[in-house]
């Protein structure tokens, strides 16, 4: 399959320049700064409240960091509207599936290409002309790239509502996959999977960044999953990167084990225990 | 003493006179909303049905004032907490707007059934306070003020203050706003909530009913009063739906900013101009004054 | 009896009759409604332009309510806009009716945009009463204008003129209402096949990813707006040419909430529930008057009692339908639908 965005090898696709986001008085983001290379995979990892969910919406646009620039593609967006991200190739799926719930899956993928969609009001009133081409085309290419790519052609016309968890969290990749991304960042994609769900999203991400040439960015707290596939770790703990870098190095390193497991007593046993297994 | 300072002050007068029966409707309605998260938009329907019971027991079945305003106030309450029990429990899940749109509907049953029994004619209610009017010394002049007015000011006063140390003190207002401020964890310290949200009905529909004797010895009553109900809308969005103290606030501003509006503009402008502020207040601060701000999460 | 239905080309499953079966009804339907005016009785002739009149607004309503999201309790102020506009242009510019009733629409459009903006800032029930106090202030406005509006006593219009021909007759309004109310119908349907249908639902569903996935809320939400008011214009126009007069008091909050019941009672967030509601609600107060006068002979004071019936049983409706079938006649109708699907078997 033709590869999609070209692998650009001057700088990186995203960069996040010293952000602070903080509502009120909590900080949920302090100084960050980050960067993904192009064509990876880059997990953001960390525990509970660590603010990765608000990292990923200050780089779609919902939140307004106090401070901080975001560049995409070496384009400064940090006054770019949450649509206008998505338009230029910025797209993410949702921790607490975001599926709409009045559309079907096969609609719930067709929104996804909304920002690229020219038909106006009018036209979509009388359909005929722009908008039934418009259609038939995008019907045709959410056909033969995503909804075969992600095997989902038998539930193409459910109502969302009526899927399983694991489907529902393919549908969504599915949506995400017809915004055009160049940039697809992914919250917590096998969340409350089983282990065979599991393998299959890892597959259809690996697939992703191979046959479309999309960069991916994920947060996740499946450590096997970030482990196997990602090329880059970051570690996030109360709003500040703690460590970053290769897989192992990350898992190796003092400052997030002491994250995850506490820094106390008990904290320090475990970590023991888990350097010995990690040795074996 | 300049004669427009005087209708000035008059004209204040008579409108936070007003802006009190405002503010215990309000008080009624935030209760409602505090305990149920409920927007209850028959509210003038109530202080309708308040004032209509108390026409029926005083005028027509020649009860003493007294009785008539005491059996009429437990009649509504009793609506209260019938309607609570058999419709609104029912309709706990669904969205708001749904269970807004049953208040709706209600209204519209209310005035009906209102019609049926007393026809849509205009009537007047049996005096039950003193007729002497005050006068406020002003400089030289005197400002008029009208009996019921005052009186209803002072009514409405006293039923404040009680109000408030009740809530305070008592085991039952703390309740109420235990369950107004986390329904799940005011069940787990035994908390009987769906007993809250009766109560805060019933009592709703008795401040409501107060509220509408008071307005009906005013103005007279009609199966069309219910229209008050949209001014102390305004009144909460204002003071902030779940807010005591703004619809305090709220009901004296919003009567006195009517006032204002009658003197100055014209009194068939006096409804529109309540709306006007409601929309600048919910395009500017649509939490109102003293409301809490309800932040989205992704 | 109907196993299933395959489909071989997109264009054929994105079509809005799937099968014969529906293409067959749907034709009967249509030569009903073009045989009606020559069986139906002056009555039923008056009542049939009526439900067209509420079909329009009802499903204007539902594009902003339904499928948007966005609850209105102002439409029927838009609908005043129209009808005012249409009197004003036939009187002072003799325009025709087929220049009149569109501009009726467009003038309601951008009002009901302007009144659309706060639904940026504000959502559910506060956007509710924002559209009440836009409902007040355009009565208000109605009532004040004298110039343009003529007042309390309000305007008069002209019948329709068509090649010199005056339609008086609600027969002869048929001819203009009921097409329109089919083309409105078959907008709104073409509407969800396409991104502009589906960018409404989405904001109705979720509006926060919505706008992270390349919806801009503003331009929707006003553009929703603008259509129910173009649709709600249009159909206040077509009303002011069946009764010839408009004043302030034909549009007021409570046929506003009509509508929302309509909506309500018909099914929210689909076609089907506009058309349903709007000729359900239009019939309810007929059927109560034809058991008033039935009822006469044995209780006279029946017919006094109309009116707070009807505003009785029209608030019971909403309560009824909100408590037990919220999801309104449709689902009844898709229900009914699905239990005869696979007849003579069953389900």
């Amino acid at each position: 399959m033709q590869s999609e965005g070209d692998a650009r090898a001057d700088g990186p696709i995203l960069r996040v320049d010293e952000t602070s986001l903080a509502f009120g008085g909590l900080k949920a983001l302090r100084n960050v700064t980050l960067k993904v290379e192009s064509g990876s995979i880059t997990a953001l990892v960390g525990p509970n409240g660590a603010g990765k969910t608000s990292l990923f919406n200050a780089i779609s646009g919902f939140y307004r960091p106090q401070t901080g620039r975001v560049f995409f593609e070496g384009r400064d967006i940090t006054g770019l509207s949450a649509p206008a991200r998505a338009k230029i190739g910025l797209a993410r799926t949702f921790q607490n599936i975001a599926l709409f719930r009045g559309l079907t899956v096969l609609d719930n993928i067709k929104l996804g290409r909304h920002a690229h969609l020219r038909t106006s009001l009018v036209e979509a009133l009388f359909y005929y002309g722009r908008p039934r081409r418009e259609e038939m085309e995008l019907r045709a290419e959410i056909e033969q790239r995503i909804i075969d790519f992600l095997e989902i052609d038998h539930i193409r016309h459910a109502p969302v509502g009526a899927l399983p968890y694991g489907l529902q969290k393919r549908v969504e990749l599915a949506r995400a996959l017809a915004m055009k991304p160049r940039l697809l960042m992914l919250d917590e994609p096998v969340a409350g999977m089983n282990r065979e769900e599991t393998e299959d999203m890892a597959r259809f991400v690996l697939d992703v960044r191979e046959e479309w040439g999309v960069t991916i960015l994920m947060v996740e707290h499946d450590m096997r999953l970030v482990m196997d596939i990602s090329d880059h770790v970051v570690v996030l703990n109360f709003g500040e990167i703690i460590a970053r870098g290769l897989p192992a190095d990350v898992q190796r390193n003092e400052e997030v084990a002491k994250a995850y497991l506490g820094s106390g007593e008990i904290g320090s046993e475990v970590r023991e225990a888990v350097a010995e297994i990690a040795a074996l | 003493m300049s004669p427009a300072i005087l209708d000035f002050v008059e004209f204040s007068l008579a409108g936070l006179c007003v802006g009190a029966l405002y503010a215990l409707t309000g008080i009624g309605f935030v209760v409602v909303y505090k305990a149920t998260r409920i927007i209850n938009f028959a509210i003038g329907e109530f202080m309708m049905m308040g004032a209509y019971f108390f026409f029926g027991l005083a005028a027509q079945a020649a009860l003493p004032n007294w009785a008539a305003i005491v059996l009429a106030l437990i009649a509504a309450g009793t609506v209260g907490g019938f309607l609570e029990r058999f419709i609104f429990r029912r309709l706990i899940g669904e969205s708001a707007i749904s269970v807004f749109m049953v208040t709706i509907g209600l209204a519209s049953i209310m005035v009906g059934l209102v019609e049926i029994a007393w026809t849509a004619d205009p009537r007047s209610l049996p005096t039950f306070l003193p007729d002497q009017p005050f006068f406020v010394p002003l400089g030289s002049a005197e400002a008029f003020l009208a009996s019921k007015n005052g009186w209803s000011f002072i009514i409405v006063a006293a039923i404040m203050a009680a109000f408030i140390t009740v809530f305070r003190f008592w085991r039952g207002g703390i309740a109420l706003r235990a369950t107004a401020a986390d329904q799940a964890a005011a069940y787990s310290v035994g908390i009987n909530v769906p007993g809250v949200f009766s109560f805060a009905w019933i009592l709703g529909a008795i401040t409501a009913a107060a509220a509408g004797i008071l307005v009906g010895s005013i103005s007279g009553i009609s199966s069309a009063m219910g229209a008050i109900g949209l001014s102390v809308i305004v009144v909460v969005i204002v003071g902030g739906l779940d807010s005591l103290l703004g619809a305090l606030v709220g009901g004296l501003l919003i009567g006195w900013l009517e006032a204002m509006a009658s003197l100055y503009i014209g009194g068939e402008y006096k409804q529109v101009a309540t709306f006007v502020i409601l929309l600048l207040v919910l395009v500017v601060k649509p939490y109102g004054l003293f409301g809490t701000h309800d932040i989205e999460r992704l | 009896m109907r196993i299933g239905s395959a489909k071989q080309t997109y264009a054929a499953d994105e079509a809005i009759f799937k099968t014969n079966v529906q293409r067959a009804w749907f034709a009967a339907l249509a030569l009903a409604l073009i045989l009606f005016p020559f069986i139906a009785s002056d009555y039923w002739q008056l009542l049939a332009c009526l439900i067209a009149i509420n079909i329009v607004a009802a499903m204007g309503l539902m594009i902003l309510t339904g499928f948007t999201g966005l609850v209105s309790l102002g439409h029927a102020a838009f609908m005043g806009v129209g009808a005012y506009t249409a009197a004003y242009l036939s009187n002072h510019l003799a325009l025709p009716f087929w220049l009149t009733i569109p501009a009726g629409g467009f003038v309601a459009a951008a009002v009901g945009a302007v009144f659309g903006i706060p639904s940026l800032r504000v959502k559910g029930l506060y956007l509710a009463l924002t559209t009440i106090a836009a409902s007040f202030i355009l009565q208000s406005i109605f009532f004040n204008w004298t110039s343009v509006t003529g007042g309390a006593r309000g305007l008069t219009i002209e019948p329709a003129s068509f090649f010199g021909r005056a339609l008086v007759t609600p027969g002869a309004i048929y001819w203009i209402a009921m097409p329109i109310a089919a083309l409105t119908v078959w907008w709104a349907r073409n509407l969800l096949r396409t991104r502009v249908g589906r960018a409404f639902i989405a904001i109705r569903d979720r509006d926060i990813s919505a706008e992270l996935l390349g919806i801009e809320l503003l331009r929707y939400k006003l553009m929703s707006f603008a259509l129910a008011s173009f649709y709600a214009g249009m159909a206040g126009a077509l009303w002011v040419y069946l009764f010839r007069v408009i004043t302030p008091e034909s549009f007021r909050l409570i046929e506003s909430i009509f509508f929302v019941a309509a909506i309500i009672v018909g099914g929210l967030g689909s076609v089907r529930g506009a058309i349903f509601g709007a000729v359900f609600m239009t019939l309810v107060p007929e059927l109560l008057k034809i058991g008033a006068s039935d009822l006469a002979p044995y209780w006279p004071d029946a017919v006094k009692l109309l009116s707070p019936v009807r505003t009785i049983v029209f608030g019971a409706l909403i309560v009824g339908f909100l408590m037990f079938e919220p999801l309104g006649l449709n689902e009844i109708w898709q229900r009914t639908r699905q239990r005869f699907a696979l007849w003579p078997f069953r389900t």
